[in-house]
């Protein structure tokens, strides 16, 4: 149960290695919560994720196999977790590929590959994770958005697409679920180092996994729509959208 | 939620639960989740509110669990009866008021409202209506219960005679913790109202500053011949309503300091036999619909805590944190229990000293400081109060209910299946020594959600 200060005791990963995902429910242990479910594509890879993780107070820490792309299976697994662990307050949806752009440019079906996971694979896992939460009638939903979705840019536009949709997705559902005790949370990092970012060059406004995490804590405390992280990012990115296209396309973004 | 109207519609929602749970719910007063059910049923209560039977010359008065101490007062006022234990609040229902086995301004004499209950009419979640008195052990797990053994239909309560509706109040001012623990400590025993607002914000030698207010019922030939013939008045209705919106930050620091400095200054030093009347002194929040809005978009949560007697050092300290972080309390209450609660096996009150506050929940910092409150405040054998919370960490609360177990025991007994659930359960796990509900689906389409 989520407390008066938007505190979460039980968590579900979809996406366990995601460094913001660990970052996030580090910060979410050394508060309150006890229960963390980790799913990923190979979860025997998390085991020192969930020894930490255990070290630093969560009583249960489980680890589930999870491939986003094989849809017909999300509904067993997510489904599974609720069976097994009652209600879980907090679902975050952390998974998603960068994808080379230049490899997308050649071949549409690399492209897909990275469309299918960010967005429609997501989406997917939000609408299982949805119904749950509907019917337990509390819970926080909470997916991983990227300002590359506020704006397309030349360089990632793959990407970029990918999370605009699942980001318009996201706040359709949130809106259609605000009657049903469920709170829909949308997440949008800038760059963020990370192993899905490694070898990319910082750019300016580069953050951190712990710092976005304390983000989304922040977020879920407020009962906020939309987290950006750092915050900063609203106003550039409020600037940003707004240039004119000739503009926007001669800066080195 | 539904708003039943007799004990068999209630019968029914208790014989064909929801899947996840039903709960009672009185004027939804209580601060935390004590009468939400994400997911579930909730059972307004608020329908059942007749008058069974009313036994002036016995004192007493048997009424539905949904009547309000709002509606007991204003019938009892004049005809010279009154509860024997009121909270800071009228708005609250006898089902709610045993269920959280509540206490009042007058605790260290007259214990708790469930001391002046005679019998309850309780539904329990396998069908049987008992009548329940004090010395079953249904009684002990139902009083103070916070919902959890069944619906409370009725209750048979225990009056006392008023002369007036009128209080006879002293007034001091006390400039420290250690000056105002002393003055309760010998005088409260003269007075049968006892009450201190305690400057929260103020450190250092002037920590625990406040001014007490003490006082009883005015006899009939106290009161001056201009008032006289106004002897037994009902409260009046609220009048003033918070405005719809105000800005998120309006009570903080600064703006709870400046009205705490006020509010200490304008107190007399001294003052006594004033006179006052009744939902003045009992119920000064009532006087302002809606008062809770001033705390902005995001609210308040209450935090009360009681420490046993012997254990003042920790309440000290609790104060000396609280003042540490600058968390503004726009009203913070000290009051000296009396005897510890027999009735209720998870009642609040023990014998020693309690302090209750509400904060912004906005407050940067909250979270951990009211752990390291709890921590604390457990460490020192005492508890906070179920009722109001709504953020305790679960594994705190075996320490601070020691007779936990054995509720949990008798509440397992009246309600095997766990029908009976609420967000507050959930959250502390409290029904966790119970056996797990079986075969319940989850799943329920939108339409016959609560």
């Amino acid at each position: 149960m989520r407390d008066a200060l938007g505190s979460v005791q039980s968590v579900l990963v979809l996406g366990g290695a995601s460094d913001i995902a660990l970052a996030t429910v580090r910060a979410l242990v050394a508060d309150r919560t006890r229960t963390v479910v980790l799913a990923a594509r190979d979860p025997d890879a998390l085991a020192g994720r969930v020894e930490e993780l255990r070290a630093a107070g969560a009583e249960t820490v489980e680890t589930v196999p999870f491939d986003a792309d094989d849809l017909d299976a999300q509904e067993e697994t997510i489904g599974g977790v609720f069976e097994r662990h009652g209600d879980v307050d907090l679902v975050l949806v952390a998974f998603g590929v960068l994808g080379d752009q230049e490899r997308s440019l050649e071949d549409p079906d690399f492209a897909s590959g990275v469309l299918r996971t960010n967005f429609l694979a997501a989406a997917w896992a939000m609408l299982v994770a949805a119904r749950r939460l509907r019917a337990q009638g509390h819970g926080a939903l909470v997916v991983l958005s990227s300002v590359a979705g506020e704006r397309a840019r030349r360089s990632n536009f793959v990407y970029g697409a990918s999370k605009a949709g699942l980001d318009a997705f996201a706040q359709g559902l949130g809106d259609e679920l605000a009657g049903d005790g469920v709170h829909v949370m949308v997440v949008r990092p800038g760059m963020v180092r990370t192993k899905m970012t490694a070898g990319l060059d910082d750019v300016p406004f580069t953050t951190t996994p712990d710092a976005v995490a304390g983000e989304i804590v922040k977020g879920l405390r407020r009962g906020a729509h939309t987290v950006w992280a750092p915050p900063v990012l609203r106003l550039v990115m409020a600037g940003l959208r707004h240039l004119p296209r000739p503009v926007f396309r001669r800066l080195d973004v | 939620m539904v708003r039943p109207d007799g004990a068999d519609e209630i019968a029914g929602a208790l014989r064909a639960p929801a899947s996840r749970g039903v709960i009672a719910r009185g004027l939804g007063r209580a601060y935390g989740d004590a009468a939400q059910n994400a997911g579930g049923e909730v059972l307004d209560m608020t329908a059942l509110h007749a008058v069974r039977d009313l036994d002036l010359p016995g004192d007493r008065i048997a009424v539905e669990a949904g009547a309000s101490l709002d509606e007991l007062i204003r019938l009892l006022v004049p005809l010279g009866r009154f509860p024997r234990v009121v909270p800071g609040t009228r708005h609250v229902t006898v089902g709610g008021a045993v269920a959280s086995d509540i206490h009042g301004k007058n605790h260290h004499l007259d214990g708790t409202f469930a001391d002046h209950v005679e019998s309850f009419e309780l539904l329990t979640p396998a069908g049987e209506r008992l009548t329940v008195t004090p010395d079953d052990p249904v009684f002990a797990a139902t009083a103070g219960g916070m919902g959890l053994t069944g619906v409370i239909l009725a209750a048979t309560l225990r009056l006392m005679r008023l002369e007036t509706s009128w209080m006879r109040v002293d007034t001091e001012r006390a400039p420290d913790l250690d000056d105002v623990m002393a003055r309760m400590e010998s005088g409260d025993a003269g007075y049968r109202y006892s009450v201190a607002w305690i400057d929260c914000l103020a450190g250092g030698a002037r920590l625990g500053r406040s001014v007490l207010m003490r006082g009883d019922h005015a006899p009939a030939g106290e009161l001056p011949a201009r008032r006289a013939r106004a002897g037994l008045v009902p409260p009046p209705a609220a009048r003033l309503a918070a405005p719809p919106w105000v800005p998120g930050g309006l009570l903080r620091r600064t703006t709870v300091a400046a009205f705490n400095e006020a509010y200490f200054r304008r107190a007399p030093r001294l003052e006594r036999g004033r006179l006052e009347p009744l939902h003045s002194f009992f119920f000064p929040l009532d006087a302002v619909r809606g008062w809770n809005r001033l705390y902005g978009p995001r609210g308040f949560l209450q935090y009360q805590l009681a420490v046993p007697f012997g254990a003042e050092d920790a309440l000290r300290a609790a104060l000396e944190r609280l003042s540490r972080g600058g968390v503004a309390s726009f009203l913070a209450v000290l009051k000296r229990f009396g005897r510890g609660s027999e009735r209720g096996l998870i009642s609040f009150p023990l014998a020693g000293w309690t302090l209750a506050l509400d904060v912004p929940a906005a407050a940067a910092g909250l979270g951990p400081l009211l752990d390291e409150l709890d921590e604390l405040v457990a460490g020192a054998g005492g508890r906070v109060y179920l009722s109001k919370d709504s953020r305790l960490r679960p594994d705190a609360l075996g320490a601070m209910y020691p007779r936990l177990g054995e509720w949990n025991e008798i509440r397992a007994g009246l309600d095997p299946g766990g029908v009976m659930r609420s967000d507050l359960a959930r959250r502390l796990a409290l029904t966790a020594g119970g056996p797990a509900p079986a075969g319940r689906r989850r799943r329920r389409s939108r339409e016959t959600a609560a």
